[in-house]
């Protein structure tokens, strides 16, 4: 990946800063011209995003970092960003203000000031501003704050030119402007100045210009960044007592505690700049969100409305690419899914010149690569409809809203409100997340008990990955309940995941439950654009996704399906038993045992070995078993189409294999990223083993009770 | 410690009352340090716009923006209820 390069020393490097929800991937993404991967997950950016912009011949390196509301961190996601904001080899900042929640936002202006290091104001959403009746005066604001402003409408693209030159003469060093000193009142002022003396004469040289900076942070009681002083400075013991006496002082002035002191004057600034440049024309109080939230968060509306977002989601998805046959074809009209399909069945055909001289050859193209890949290729407008109506609904702010409705919910079960973001991400919504981005984003939780339980049953939410297996299986079994039994598995995800939360929360993993602060950003209509480069950019991933690592485990798996043992001959002599008596087929056959009992033959098994690579596996597995056997008989028919022809295959079969593949062993990437971000092997092994237990009880019960029902048998 | 007198907990507010911040009194200091980053700063009018369908979180607007609390947590809020025509 080339964006991931570390910047040499040469190249300059400028950051995006800013609150959550201020539009700062959007003048990310119009800086960088969308060269980088996009991913705005509601609410966080989860992964520092890189990106290059080229002026006057000079590439100049763009990062967006997670949002954050102070530079007093709180979550390990804002450390993350407060680090980099403090880096020394960080050339510039642009800080995006959203100009609808212009105090707020200038409340972390206010605290990049504070640093005195020179910087850039990206003022955001001015044209939403100026529609609710507010007026900014940008060269006004530019004045009192001594930084220039720039005017910016991100998802339009406007006043990007502008801000690419600032940046480009910032980071040449021509013209620039040092932020003028934020006041707090003449006594407040005074101390500042009194322990900024202090600190001059206590710390090593290279620290002597941020005495005024950790001035303020220790009359705000950053007691993290107080320790980290004290480790400086000279004489800490000595030093510590002064600044005791300096900040008593202080509070048995004011009457105040120090840290609401200095939030409180730094609110005052901020509203004191906003009367200076503000104007209110007529209606300026008008607001739509609160109108909306009326409707949406209401007590008898709210869930219903909930309900109505996700089944109408799968709805849509299911309609418009598997089941209306709506693009003509010649003789015949078919879904996007089953062009998609066509198209591979056809491609197989050109290969079969192979078929006599090199049936080894041929079988790995035909068997290995062209319908265990074509398989997971051909929900590729499925995956794509789906992004595209997530994104839509992320931008549009209704997923916080989602949090806000839950969150009762949640806190029955020992999770955090928060939790349900990083749910949500993971596939929450629909079946349409990735667990990857889901446990990034419990950095945003506060403690380790909330994130590892988070971490744990993430995995049971229904991902992007596993959507192909369902849409399989529905496909072939379940035509004309598509949505139902999407509803059902989706209902059912999280039932299971927050019995296990319970469990976990009450016999495992022990702890206090943190508080819980969540925005609900105003709702907006999703912008077209971006929606559909998020869309595809999520697409674009799975595709390539399918062509490397869903590639290798397949080719893997081919080897062990048609490779036979020695002592047996080989597949060709005994082309009925061929595939039972491969390396894949012995191992499958060694835990059928165990999961008949939940329905499963050694078949199933070996796609459920190469789902826990990656559960996209498991339709090419199936699909490269299934085509072997049928290969002798030259029939050519979709999996779908060739699962609902085998005896052996019934309803709730395929129905207990939905579940088993909605709950067992995460894959790789998740346990691999479950272990990155816990630092310890114990916890992904562990949730290794939990979601596979947990899959095989439910399936169990699924699977037995539906056989006393009779149903779908 | 400034006003003892008609002081509430911000928890225990009907919707759509207004209210002016006392001060955050208990829980634990980093939540304190975020509600203060968030603007919640003792004389800042907060109205409790509404709650959510199960009762809890509560909604709060300040600031020109919105903000879901726990009640368990807003009740560490003190403050002083205001009559509703008045900012």
């Amino acid at each position: 990946m080339a964006y991931s390069r570390r910047a040499s020393s040469q190249q300059p490097r400028v950051i995006i800063v800013g609150n959550p929800n201020s539009g700062k991937s959007s003048i990310f993404n119009e800086i960088t011209g969308g060269l980088q991967e996009v991913s705005n997950y509601p609410g966080v950016t989860v992964e520092k995003k890189i990106g290059f912009f080229i002026h006057e011949e000079k590439r100049i390196r763009v990062e967006d970092l997670p949002g954050l509301y102070s530079l007093t961190p709180y979550t390990d996601e804002e450390i993350i960003t407060r680090d980099e904001i403090l880096s020394p080899d960080v050339s510039l900042i642009v800080n995006v203000v959203d100009s609808l929640n212009l105090e707020r936002n200038l409340y972390l202006t206010i605290q990049i000031m504070e640093l005195g290091k020179p910087f850039i104001i990206a003022l955001n959403m001015t044209d939403i501003a100026l529609k609710r009746g507010v007026i900014i005066d940008d060269k006004k604001l530019s004045q009192i704050l001594n930084v220039p402003v720039v005017k910016t409408v991100g998802n339009k693209g406007e006043g990007i030119d502008e801000l690419k030159t600032i940046i480009f003469s910032y980071v040449n060093n021509q013209k620039v402007l040092i932020p003028k000193h934020v006041t707090y009142g003449h006594e407040v002022d005074t101390i500042v100045e009194q322990i900024s003396e202090l600190l001059t004469d206590k710390l090593p040289a290279p620290e002597k210009d941020k005495t005024r900076w950790y001035a303020i942070k220790i009359l705000e009681k950053d007691f993290k960044l107080l320790d980290e002083i004290k480790n400086k400075v000279s004489d800490s013991l000595e030093f510590g007592k002064n600044i005791e006496k300096a900040i008593q002082e202080m509070e048995q002035h004011e009457n105040e505690d120090s840290g609401v002191i200095i939030a409180q004057r730094r609110y005052g600034f901020a509203s004191g700049a906003i009367r200076e440049c503000v104007t209110y024309t007529g209606e300026a109080k008008q607001n739509i969100t609160d109108q909306i939230d009326n409707i949406i968060c209401n007590r008898v509306a709210g869930p219903i409305i909930l309900l109505g977002v996700i089944s109408s989601l799968f709805y849509i998805v299911f309609k418009t690419t598997q089941e209306w046959k709506w693009i003509p074809f010649p003789n015949q009209w078919l879904s996007p899914v089953e062009l998609f399909e066509k198209f591979f069945e056809n491609f197989a055909l050109l290969f079969s010149f192979f078929e006599k001289d090199y049936p080894a050859i041929h079988s790995l193209i035909s068997d290995g690569i062209i319908s265990g890949v074509g398989a997971v290729l051909s929900f590729i407008p499925l995956i794509f409809v789906l992004f595209f109506l997530l994104s839509a609904l992320e931008d549009t702010g209704y997923v916080a809203r989602i949090a806000f409705i839950l969150d009762r919910i949640m806190r029955m079960f020992g999770l955090q409100g928060r939790s349900i973001l990083a749910l949500l991400i993971s596939g929450g919504i629909g079946a349409g997340g990735c667990a990857v981005p889901g446990v990034l984003a419990t950095r945003t939780l506060q403690e380790r008990k909330d994130k590892i339980i988070t971490m744990l049953v993430i995995p049971f939410m229904s991902c992007g990955a596993k959507l192909p297996v369902y849409a399989l299986l529905i496909g072939a079994f379940f035509q004309h309940h598509r949505t139902l039994i999407m509803l059902t598995l989706w209902a059912l995800s999280w039932i299971i995941a927050l019995i296990s939360a319970f469990i976990l929360n009450r016999f495992i993993i022990r702890g206090e439950q943190t508080p819980f602060v969540l925005e609900l950003p105003p709702y907006h209509m999703p912008v077209f654009k971006s929606v559909l480069r998020h869309a595809w950019g999520r697409t674009w991933m799975y595709i390539r996704k399918a062509g490397t690592l869903i590639l290798a485990v397949n080719i893997i798996m081919w080897a062990l399906i048609y490779i036979p043992l020695s002592s047996l001959g080989t597949t060709q002599n005994i082309k009925e038993h061929g595939i039972e008596y491969s390396i894949a087929g012995i191992l499958g056959k060694t835990i059928e045992p165990i999961t008949k009992h939940i329905g499963f033959d050694w078949k199933v098994n070996i796609a459920l070995f190469g789902g826990m690579a990656a559960k996209e596996v498991i339709v090419g597995t199936l699909g490269t078993v299934y085509h072997m056997e049928t290969s002798n008989t030259n029939e050519k028919d979709s999996l779908s189409v060739n699962l609902y022809r085998q005896p052996e295959w019934y309803p709730l079969r395929a129905f207990t294999l939905m579940i088993f593949v909605m709950l067992y062993a995460p894959c790789i990437a998740t346990l691999v990223t479950i272990g990155r971000e816990t630092g310890t092997i114990r916890i992904p092994v562990f949730s290794f083993f939990f979601s596979t237990t947990v899959a095989f009880i439910v399936s169990l019960i699924v699977f037995h009770i539906g056989h006393l029902l009779s149903l779908g048998t | 410690m400034k006003n003892p007198c008609n002081t509430e907990r911000l928890s225990e507010l009907e919707e759509g009352t207004k209210a002016r911040i006392i001060g955050i009194r208990g829980g634990p200091p980093n939540y304190r340090k975020r509600l203060l980053d968030l603007g919640l700063t003792p004389g800042t009018v907060v109205k409790v716009n509404r709650e959510a369908p199960l009762g809890d979180p509560i909604e709060l607007e300040l600031k020109g923006y919105f903000l879901a609390l726990r009640r368990k947590d807003a009740w560490h809020i003190l403050v002083e209820p205001l009559p509703n025509n008045q900012e």
